[in-house]
């Protein structure tokens, strides 16, 4: 803080971190309530295909989108929830989505691993594993072209890094200087193999052969996630190139819903561990309190403004309309 | 008009886009310095320099998902691939985002892409250097696939497709790129639809439908014809997705009898494709069996005695026409 500011400004500061904090915090919950819903209207039945929750890994999508602008761009994966969600798109529209109704964000043509936003700078998600990558790293050159002060960021997960164009993408980015934080949330498991059996050598030293910095973060850490997404992001967007950010994380359920015997690959005793001392709405909260930033009642609101948004979105979604039969020949050529 | 080459009207038809809109770029691997493996863009580099005429890493996957990032990002890119053969490297881009996007996004992004790459055999280039792929791209929903064969045509086909909203594959030949032909003067406007093939000879008899490459064989072919009394109508399909099968019909209507001609293989391709079709939709006005004239069935063998005689030739397209019009039809 420098010397002239007045403690009013100050006041306000804190009173604007506060409400930062804040709002991530309730975007995680968002994210949480919503992929729980998720998880039982396919229990139950409600819900077809595949759904890949985003559960534990929270604090990746909505610290990394708190340090976007709304016209920066990202690219998601199968496992997209979360970025959809963090980047702006509303609960309701998700949910009629993901039950194939007209009112989804791809008028239910998508799915839960196929969305895309354009209004919020989401160009969609890829489930295909490292798909996103080079078209993330186009929308990079497009700005850079352009002359715009946007950034991309790509979210990919740890299963990327077997695939060839992660490093054809680094090398481009850095030989051009695009805009673009290549996201890799490593949640431990490439689907049903833990990612050390399949990926040799120092995940972080990878993007340094390009020289494109890496920066590792413990990814339950919104606070360190944000600091360093920020960083990264001022850096690409000064022109300064690409980065690479590496957020050590943990995946709650399995690789998709109906992956629930999980004992073969990996422990309970493992999977509590991360729930119970490494959730990051828990830390964030647990930090909220000890700033003295918040108290029990907050919390509660928010958990109550968080699950009627969830409920009435998902009732949103069971009650809209599917699209009309006409729309499978739609939009296959613009 | 003036007489310029397959190559030349190529590069006009991008300069001329690169001229109208500033969104439009081009990128690929040797097509700065160099001027392109087949020196299509020759000169650009100097005229537009290097941030609209981008030389790449040799990497086909991450040059198209950029191509098609880039044109998310609102620009149009034109990317060269050096070949089609090395368009598998880059098949999911292409097959699994580019053709998809806008029907699985449920009609929200454009993909204002054309991929320009060139196949076909012919030149001793082997196995890996030889194929015409069109028609496994053709398969896929999403996707414009489009195969000039003349300088008129390429030169307004690149147009349209660099206008069009949707991921267009550009299908060159090798062989093509020295060809001669009628195209107007420079600053001459005109555009060729992606949609539409064209009546390049008319004829009674019998319909040659081929494409690429295969049209100039199948005009010597059809001179030969006409020597021996056969007057056939040759029909350039200029894009195998969409397929212009009102045209092809129309013209069955008139001859009653189909020969298909093209360079690739026989099975589960464009010419069974349009046979298929044609049985569909025009079965009560065939007299004959549709002929089919077909790259042999297997891998291109290197050397010119073999090279040769895996490819479809002249009289191989005389031979199928005489097959089913009967003497007595000849000059009449």
């Amino acid at each position: 803080m420098s010397q002239t500011e007045s403690p009013k400004a100050t006041a306000t500061n804190k009173d604007e971190e506060q409400a930062r904090w804040l709002a991530m915090y309730e975007q995680m919950l968002t994210i949480r309530h919503f992929e729980e819903h998720v998880n039982q209207l396919y229990m139950t039945a409600r819900m077809p295909g595949l759904a890949h929750l985003y559960s534990g890994e929270e604090a990746i999508a909505v610290g990394v989108c708190a340090a976007l602008r709304r016209d920066d761009y990202i690219t998601s994966t199968h496992r997209g929830h979360g970025h959809c969600l963090a980047k702006g798109a509303r609960v309701d529209r998700m949910f009629a989505e993901l039950l194939g109704k007209e009112a989804g964000y791809c008028r239910g043509k998508g799915g839960s691993m196929h969305i895309a936003d354009q209004d919020t700078g989401n160009l969609g998600a890829n489930a295909i594993v490292g798909g996103s990558a080079g078209i993330a790293t186009g929308a990079a050159m497009s700005i850079k072209m352009r002359g715009s002060d946007q950034v991309a960021v790509c979210f990919f997960g740890d299963g990327a890094l077997g695939q060839g164009v992660l490093y054809e993408v680094m090398n481009m980015a850095a030989l051009w200087k695009f805009p673009i934080i290549y996201v890799c949330e490593n949640n431990e498991y490439n689907e049903y193999t833990h990612y050390r059996e399949t990926t040799a050598g120092d995940l972080s030293a990878r993007s340094a052969a390009f020289g494109v910095p890496c920066e590792t973060v413990d990814g339950q850490d919104i606070r360190a996630v944000y600091d360093t997404a920020q960083r990264l992001v001022a850096r690409a967007r000064q022109g300064e190139g690409p980065a690479f950010m590496l957020c050590n994380t943990y995946r709650y359920y399995g690789h998709h819903v109906g992956d629930i015997q999980r004992a073969y690959y990996r422990s309970k005793e493992e999977e509590e561990r991360w729930k119970t001392q490494r959730d990051p709405i828990q830390l964030l909260a647990d930090w909220l309190v000890e700033q003295g930033m918040t108290d029990h009642t907050l919390f509660e609101r928010i958990e109550q403004k968080v699950q009627a948004e969830v409920e009435a979105g998902e009732q949103f979604a069971l009650n809209a309309p599917f699209p009309d039969p006409g729309e499978v020949e739609e939009d296959v050529y613009a | 008009m003036r007489t310029i080459t397959y190559r030349d009207a190529l590069r006009e038809a991008i300069r001329e886009e690169m001229l109208r809109d500033e969104r439009v770029f081009i990128l690929g691997e040797d097509i700065a310095g160099y001027g392109g493996t087949y020196a299509v863009s020759k000169g650009l580099f100097e005229e537009f320099g290097e941030k609209r005429v981008r030389d790449t890493p040799l990497a086909e996957e991450v040059i198209t998902g950029a191509a098609i990032g880039a044109a998310l990002g609102g620009l149009r890119p034109i990317l060269e691939l050096m070949t089609v053969n090395f368009s598998l490297l880059a098949s999911d881009q292409i097959i699994n985002s580019a053709a998809k996007f806008h029907y699985m996004f449920g009609g929200q992004p454009q993909i204002p892409l054309v991929i320009r790459m060139p196949g076909g055999g012919g030149a001793q280039r082997g196995a890996q250097h030889s194929q015409m792929l069109e028609t496994m791209y053709a398969h896929v929903p999403g996707l414009k696939v489009v195969t000039p064969a003349t300088p008129y045509d390429v030169k307004g086909m690149l147009k349209s497709a660099v206008r069009d909203p949707n991921p267009v594959l550009f299908i060159e030949h090798e062989l093509l790129y020295n060809i001669k032909g009628d195209v107007p003067d420079e600053g001459v406007e005109y555009t060729v639809p992606l949609d539409r093939g064209e009546v390049k000879r008319a004829g009674q008899h019998i319909t040659i439908i081929t494409f690429s490459r295969m049209l100039h064989v199948t005009m010597q072919a059809a001179e030969d014809l006409a020597k021996e009394g056969i007057d056939a109508e040759v029909i350039d399909l200029r894009c195998i997705r969409p397929i212009d099968i009102d045209l092809l019909v129309d013209s069955v209507k008139k001859t009653n009898r189909v020969v298909i001609a093209e360079e690739g293989w026989k099975y589960y391709g464009t010419g069974q494709g349009l046979a298929a079709l044609i049985y569909e939709f025009a079965f009560d006005y065939l007299d004959a069996p549709i002929q089919h004239v077909h790259g042999a069935d297997v891998p291109m063998p290197y050397s010119k005695s073999l090279e040769r005689l895996a490819m479809p030739n002249k009289d191989a397209i005389v031979k199928a026409a005489k097959a089913i019009v009967p003497a007595v039809l000849a000059h009449t």
